[in-house]
C-alpha cells in the first residue's frame, strides 16, 4: 500500500463523519428554500406561475454554473473575486468570434478558453507567485475588466444564430436547457469532489494545507487546477449568459461576483476551507435567486438587490464563523 | 544571512551602491514613470499639469493613508470606493435639500464613520475575514447610493462646496492643503501615538497585545473607523470636483488605493507598513494615470495597467522576503 493511498484511506474515514454533517447542512438549506417558496407563494400570485418558476430555475442554473467552480476554490480556503469580470471578458470575446467567424462552436471555444486562461493566470499567481488569493484575483478583476472595456470600446455586439441562443433561452421537454446543464455539472462536480483523489486532496488542502503538503499532496498543482476550473466554469457561464442576453457589451459580467460568492456561502461552503459541497452551492444559488425573484415580484426597486446580496453574504459568513467557533469549542 | 553581510561589505567599499540598494522600489518606479512620461508627452512637465496631478491625487491619498493602516493589520477594505461614493451622494443630497455645509459634511462623515465601524466590528469582534466583510458592505453602500439618487446625479451643490476643490488659501490650492493635513495627521497617529504602536503590533503580533491586556479589538475597530472617516472627508473633495453627487462616482477607487499602498512597499502578510511609501505610491499611481491620459490611453486600459503594477509590486515584495 503506497503512502498516497494510505493518506486517501485515512481521509475517506474522516470524510464519512463529514458526510453526515454535509447531509444535515443540505437538509437545513433545502428546508429554508422550501419555506421561502411557501412564503413567496402567499405573498405574490405570480410566483407559482410555471413561467416564473422556470425562470427562477434558469437564473439559478446560470448562477450555479458560475458558483460551482468558485466552490472548489473556496474549499481550498481561497477566493476568486475575478469570476464576474471573467464572464465579461469571455462573453465579449465569444461574441466577437461568433460574429466574425460565423461559427458558434469556435466562438464558444474561444469564450471557455478565455475563461480558462484567466483561471490559469489566477492559479499561477496564487500557487507559484504565492500572492494572497483575494489580492491576486482582485487584481485580475480589474485587469480583465479593463481589457474588456478597451476591447469593446463602447460597442455592443448583438444578434446571434438561433442555434446558439437556444443554449440560454431554449427549452427541451418544457424545461430550460441551462437547467439540464446545471444538473449535469452538479453530478460531475459532486463526483469530482467526493469520489476522486483530486477532490479529496482539495478538501485536505483547505482543512490543513501544511498537513496536506506533508502527506504528499501536490498543493501547487491542485491549487492551479481549482483556479483553472473556476475560470473555465466562468467561461462556460459566459457562453450561456451571452446566449440568454443575445448581446454583449463591456459591462456584461458586472455584478455577478457577489451573487456567485453568496451562492457558495449560503450553500454552506466555509471561507476557512475544507467544508462545503457542490450540491450545497446549488441550493444556495436557488435560495438567492428566490430572494431576488421575490423582490422583483413584490416590485421592489432593483437598486436594492446588491444591498440585499451584500447583507446576505455577511450573514452567511457570520453563521460560518459561529459554526466554526462552536466546532472549536467542542474539540 | 550571507546577503546581509554582503550588503554590509558594500556599505564600506562602495557607499553609492549601498545608497542605490537602499532606495526603495517605489522611488525607482516613480522615477521611471516621470522619465517615460517626460520623454513621451510634451505637456507632462508643465507646471499646470504637475499641479493637476497633485490636486487629483489628494482624494486617492485620503483613501490610501487609512488603507495602509488597515493592510498593516493584515486586513483589507474593498468597500472604500463605494463608501466614498455613498458619502458624496449623501453630502450632495443634504446640501441641495438643506443648503447647510456643516450639516452636509456631518452627513458625509457620519456615513463614512458608520460603515467603518460596521466593517471594523465585524472584523474585530466577530473575527470575520475582512475582504468578505467589506465585499458585503461594498454591495450595501453601492446599493444605497443607487437608492438615494435613484440612479441619477444630484446636481446644484453650490459654489461653497465647489470652492473646496478649486479654491486657494494663501496661493496654495485647498486640496493640496487638505492632503498635507491628512498626511500629517495620519503620520502623527501612526508614529507618535499609542494607537500607532498598537497598529504595528496588531499586524506583527496580535497575541502579544492580548497578553499585555490591551483591548486590541477596539483599536482594530478604530483603524477601520478611520478609513470610513477619511472616505467621508474625501467625499467633500470628490463632490466639489464633480459639482454633483453621482451614484457611481468613485466605484473601484479602492483599487487605486490598494495599488498605491502595494507599490509603496507596505506588506500584505507581515504587518509592515510605511506611510511615506504610500505617499510616493499615490503620486506614482497619479502620475501613471495622468501620463496615460496625456498619451490618450483609454481609462479602461489604465485600470489594466494598474492591475499589472499591483501584481508586480506584490510579487517583488514576496520574492524579496523569501530571498
Amino acid at each position: 500500500m503506497s503512502a498516497d493511498s494510505k493518506v486517501t484511506g485515512l481521509w475517506l474515514a474522516f470524510r464519512s463523519g463529514a458526510v453526515a454533517a454535509d447531509l444535515r447542512t443540505i437538509g437545513y438549506r433545502l428546508s429554508a428554500a422550501l419555506v421561502l417558496c411557501v412564503v413567496l407563494a402567499f405573498a405574490s400570485d405570480a410566483f407559482l406561475h410555471s413561467n416564473n418558476l422556470l425562470n427562477v430555475l434558469r437564473q439559478a442554473s446560470l448562477l450555479f454554473l458560475l458558483a460551482s467552480g468558485l466552490t472548489l476554490v473556496i474549499l481550498t480556503a481561497g477566493l476568486d473575486l475575478s469570476v464576474g469580470a471573467n464572464v465579461g471578458l469571455s462573453a465579449c470575446i465569444a461574441a466577437t468570434v461568433i460574429k466574425s467567424s460565423g461559427s458558434v462552436l469556435l466562438g464558444s471555444a474561444a469564450g471557455v478558453g478565455c475563461g480558462l486562461a484567466i483561471g490559469l493566470a489566477n492559479g499561477l499567481m496564487v500557487a507559484v507567485m504565492r500572492l494572497p488569493p483575494f489580492i491576486a484575483t482582485y487584481g485580475m478583476l480589474w485587469v480583465a475588466h479593463g481589457i474588456t472595456y478597451w476591447y469593446m470600446a463602447g460597442t455592443t455586439v448583438y444578434g446571434f444564430p438561433q442555434s446558439f441562443r437556444a443554449l440560454g433561452s431554449g427549452y427541451f421537454l418544457g424545461v430550460p436547457i441551462p437547467v439540464y446543464m446545471m444538473f449535469g455539472f452538479l453530478a460531475l462536480g459532486t463526483f469530482f469532489a467526493q469520489r476522486t483523489t483530486y477532490g479529496q486532496e482539495i478538501y485536505a488542502i483547505g482543512a490543513n494545507r501544511e498537513a496536506a503538503r506533508l502527506s504528499g499532496v501536490p498543493v501547487a498543482r491542485r491549487l492551479i487546477l481549482v483556479y483553472a476550473v473556476s475560470g473555465a466554469m466562468a467561461g462556460l457561464a459566459s457562453i450561456v449568459f451571452l446566449a440568454r442576453m443575445n448581446s454583449a457589451e463591456g459591462d456584461i459580467g458586472e455584478g455577478l461576483t457577489l451573487p456567485a460568492i453568496a451562492a457558495a456561502l449560503i450553500g454552506g461552503t466555509s471561507l476557512f476551507g475544507g467544508v462545503g459541497t457542490v450540491s450545497g452551492t446549488l441550493i444556495g444559488a436557488l435560495i438567492l435567486t428566490l430572494v431576488l425573484n421575490g423582490m422583483n415580484l413584490l416590485t421592489i426597486n432593483a437598486s436594492w438587490q446588491p444591498m440585499v446580496t451584500g447583507i446576505i453574504v455577511i450573514l452567511a459568513v457570520l453563521l460560518d464563523t459561529f459554526a466554526r467557533k462552536r466546532g472549536e469549542a467542542r474539540n | 544571512m550571507s546577503s546581509q553581510i554582503a550588503v554590509g561589505n558594500r556599505l564600506v567599499v562602495a557607499p553609492w551602491r549601498a545608497v542605490l540598494a537602499r532606495t526603495p522600489g517605489v522611488a525607482w518606479i516613480l522615477g521611471l514613470l516621470l522619465l517615460v512620461f517626460a520623454a513621451t508627452s510634451r505637456d507632462f512637465l508643465s507646471a499646470g499639469n504637475l499641479l493637476n496631478v497633485g490636486q487629483q491625487s489628494v482624494i486617492l491619498l485620503m483613501l490610501a493613508l487609512p488603507m495602509t493602516l488597515i493592510i498593516m493589520t493584515e486586513g483589507l477594505d474593498i468597500s472604500m470606493g463605494a463608501v466614498l461614493t455613498l458619502a458624496g451622494v449623501m453630502l450632495a443630497w443634504v446640501m441641495v435639500r438643506y443648503g447647510s455645509l456643516p450639516l452636509a459634511l456631518a452627513a458625509s462623515l457620519a456615513t463614512g464613520l458608520a460603515f467603518g465601524i460596521v466593517n471594523g466590528s465585524l472584523v474585530a469582534l466577530l473575527k470575520m475575514p475582512s475582504f468578505v466583510v467589506t465585499l458585503g458592505t461594498m454591495g450595501a453602500a453601492q446599493g444605497l447610493a443607487l437608492i438615494v439618487t435613484d440612479g441619477q446625479s444630484i446636481v446644484g451643490v453650490g459654489a461653497t462646496v465647489e470652492s473646496f476643490y478649486s479654491g486657494r488659501l494663501a496661493g496654495v490650492p485647498l486640496p493640496l492643503l487638505l492632503g498635507a493635513g491628512s498626511y500629517l495627521t495620519c503620520h502623527l497617529l501612526l508614529y507618535h501615538t499609542r494607537f500607532g504602536n498598537y497598529v504595528f503590533a496588531l499586524g506583527g503580533n496580535p497575541e502579544a497585545l492580548k497578553l499585555a491586556g490591551v483591548r486590541a479589538d477596539l483599536y482594530l475597530i478604530g483603524v477601520y473607523a478611520l478609513g470610513g472617516l477619511m472616505a467621508g472627508l474625501a467625499a467633500l473633495l470628490l463632490t466639489a470636483r464633480m459639482s454633483s453627487g453621482h451614484p457611481t462616482a468613485a466605484i473601484g477607487m479602492e483599487f487605486d488605493a490598494i495599488a498605491a499602498v502595494a507599490v509603496g512597499g507596505t506588506s500584505f502578510e507581515r504587518g509592515k507598513g510605511w506611510l511615506f511609501g504610500t505617499l510616493l505610491g499615490v503620486i506614482a499611481v497619479g502620475v501613471l494615470r495622468n501620463g496615460l491620459n496625456l498619451l490618450s490611453v483609454p481609462s479602461s486600459a489604465q485600470v489594466a495597467c494598474i492591475g499589472i503594477l499591483v501584481i508586480l509590486a506584490l510579487f517583488i515584495d514576496g520574492w524579496k522576503e523569501r530571498r
